[in-house]
């Protein structure tokens, strides 16, 4: 009978911490935190999830006061989906959506903040920014900017780069953009071709062995995507070519940053653009809940460069990335 | 007693031989015209190099398309095709990974442990195969349905193996394994030889052989086919059943390439693989068509493809509709038909 009475006082303790979600004082009490993810669809979204599911472990073993819930989604419309459920199922006081697209998503959440919900949104942003509280992101424009200014610097100033580009999105212009902006600088440099090759090992090889077939000389590669990076070396390896001097990939995934650290010539750098940001948004709201705290409205997670002389802080050979 | 022939007659077969012909060369000269137009475009395409380059990445599509043949023939279909090389790569992976840290604290040695790959991968396509064909002929399920399910099953179970990143190959199979994929015979390269002959087997079975002849007669009248004393049933799994073993022969190349399978495996192969065999004149309705132009279709696809590679005469957010172009070009090239 006690038990019973204490779980329904829980019960309503949750239900006006959920009605008077937006006063921090009785958020405190409980945070029902909500994360609402794609389906692990490629390597870049598995690492999503994976860091997911290690931040709700680790927190709720640290928070005993609170309850992560993780969903993932393959499209929009199911994302959507979740996100009612979550409110009206699960009850949640917080969330933190990293949406399957910016445009569709954007009335859906702002439903969900319209209820009481606090809102962090990571990595893909709405098009209205009043749907959310706070935004989590990684750094795309230096994602494209560090490869530049690295071969740059390594090719001293001239050269021929071929690149690769992923699937036709606002993300991926925005790091080609960066990254022909900062060769712009230099004229001796010459993009020779940049082709969509979808993020896909398949397509990075076919891509690149056209290349290889159509330029006799090629300085480095810039592959944009770790991913891509493995079957541009295949189809290297493959035609015996030793013009290449360097390939360089993005997002820091373990086999590129195994690369690194093993010292592989071709393969001297990467940047940083790791699915961790997930599991940072997720305790940073966490944490700031719990006290009643609001994030601050943007949070960049910094894209840095990955050399060997940093590679084992981005190193995780557990994540499935 | 054969009725006289009348001129009419006479005329209209050989009108109609014509038409048979132009059908079957209708791919041949859009992939003559293409290659042409490639050479014009940049001179490296008429090399030997990129024309091995381009029949070795096409031989895993075109291994499919060659089983996909017989399935569409005898009027089914296979959508799962894409997702089945994914998941018979990653299990290849998986378990050769395992058997590389040893069997029951025995060592295993490396040689053995590819050809176990090898038979795992035919064993699952046989299998995988022979569940769609049950499925359609004994469960009486629409052949689109079956393998739409198959191909979210075989998909998610590989993310789930994968733990949604990527299933990476063994450094020392690796080496080991490469020349699959990698090494020449008389200078060709082997995924082309396979491919040779794959496509030979299949256009005997097909136009040489009894059962040949039943998979052309159950698509083009299933109930005629059924008082023929045909065993309708058995020939209908025997295609799938082979085209799950053409899409093991497929991932059995595929392995070595990259040594790797991500959940991006094998995306959207079921539709290159269908679409190469109609390009080739084979009607998705069944009934008809040809394993030559099979090959021709799949070869094609990726000419388009690796011409658009070796060029920038146009912007790149266009390729997909230069290719959707000249396969619409090349159907009705061989048009008039039906």
């Amino acid at each position: 009978m006690k038990k019973m009475l204490r779980a329904l006082g829980a019960l309503t303790l949750t239900a006006s911490a959920f009605a008077a979600a937006s006063s921090s004082a009785f958020a405190a009490d409980k945070v029902v935190l909500g994360v609402a993810i794609p389906t692990a669809d490629h390597g870049f979204t598995g690492g999503i999830v994976w860091w997911a599911n290690e931040a709700k472990k680790e927190l709720e073993k640290a928070h005993p006061d609170l309850k992560v819930i993780v969903k993932t989604a393959s499209t929009a419309p199911e994302q959507a989906n979740q996100l009612q459920d979550l409110v009206t199922v699960n009850k949640i006081n917080a969330l933190v959506i990293f949406p399957q697209e910016s445009a569709s998503l954007t009335q859906p959440v702002a439903q969900v903040k319209k209820k009481g919900v606090y809102v962090t949104v990571v990595d893909r942003g709405l098009t209205d920014t009043s749907a959310q509280d706070a935004y989590v992101a990684g750094d795309n424009t230096a994602f494209g900017k560090i490869p530049a200014e690295f071969l740059a610097k390594q090719l001293n100033g001239k050269g021929d780069i071929v690149a690769l580009r992923g699937i036709p999105t606002t993300l991926d212009n925005e790091r080609w953009n960066a990254f022909e902006g900062v060769l712009k600088q230099y004229p001796d440099i010459k993009i020779l071709d940049a082709k969509y090759a979808n993020w896909n090992r398949d397509d990075a090889f076919k891509v690149m062995q056209d290349y290889l077939t159509r330029f006799k000389h090629i300085d480095a590669v810039w592959a944009a995507d770790d991913d891509m990076m493995v079957g541009v070396l295949k189809a290297i390896d493959q035609a015996k070519r030793t013009d290449i001097k360097i390939v360089f990939g993005g997002a820091g995934s373990k086999e590129a940053v195994k690369r690194i650290m093993d010292g592989d010539a071709r393969v001297p750098a990467d940047v940083s653009y790791s699915p961790k940001f997930i599991y940072d948004a997720i305790k940073l709201t966490a944490e700031a809940r719990l006290k009643g705290d609001k994030l601050p409205p943007t949070t960049i997670i910094p894209s840095v460069l990955i050399t060997k002389d940093n590679a084992k802080q981005f190193y995780f050979p557990n994540s499935p990335f | 007693m054969r009725p006289a022939h009348t001129e009419d007659t006479e005329s209209e077969s050989r009108l109609s031989t014509v038409a048979r012909f132009m059908f079957g060369v209708g791919p041949l000269i859009g992939l003559i015209a293409l290659c042409i137009g490639g050479t014009l475009l940049n001179g490296d395409f008429a090399t030997v190099d990129n024309a091995m380059n381009v029949l070795t990445r096409t031989s895993f599509i075109g291994i499919i398309a060659v089983g996909m043949t017989f399935v569409i023939i005898s009027g089914g279909i296979d959508l799962s095709v894409g997702s089945m090389a994914a998941l018979i790569a990653g299990s290849m992976i998986y378990m050769m990974n395992a058997l590389m840290q040893g069997f029951h604290g025995h060592a295993v040695p490396p040689l053995l442990i590819i050809a176990l790959g090898i038979v795992l991968a035919l064993v699952l396509g046989a299998l995988f195969g022979f569940a769609h064909g049950v499925l359609v002929t004994k469960g009486r399920i629409e052949p689109f349905i079956v393998t739409l399910g198959t191909l979210g099953i075989f998909r998610a179970l590989l993310t789930w193996l994968a733990d949604g990143g990527a299933l990476t190959l063994d450094n020392s199979l690796v080496d080991l394994y490469g020349p699959v994929y990698y090494a020449s015979l008389l200078h060709v390269p082997v995924p082309i030889w396979v491919f040779a002959i794959v496509a030979a087997g299949g256009a005997l079975v097909l136009n040489r052989t009894v059962y040949g002849r039943h998979v052309q007669a159950i698509g083009s009248n299933e109930q005629v086919a059924r008082y023929a004393a045909i065993r309708v049933d058995r020939v209908k799994i025997v295609t799938y059943v082979l085209l799950g073993l053409c899409v093991a022969v497929a991932t059995i190349l595929y392995v070595p390439r990259l040594g790797s399978a991500t959940p991006t495996t094998g995306l959207l192969w079921e539709l290159e693989a269908i679409a190469s065999v109609v390009v080739g004149g084979t009607a998705l309705k069944g009934g008809e068509g040809r394993v030559i132009g099979t090959v021709i279709g799949a070869i094609l696809l990726s000419v388009i493809n690796n011409i658009l590679n070796l060029t920038s005469i146009i912007s790149v957010y266009l390729n997909a509709a230069v290719q959707g172009a000249v396969i619409i070009l090349v159907a009705f090239l061989q048009r008039g038909r039906r």
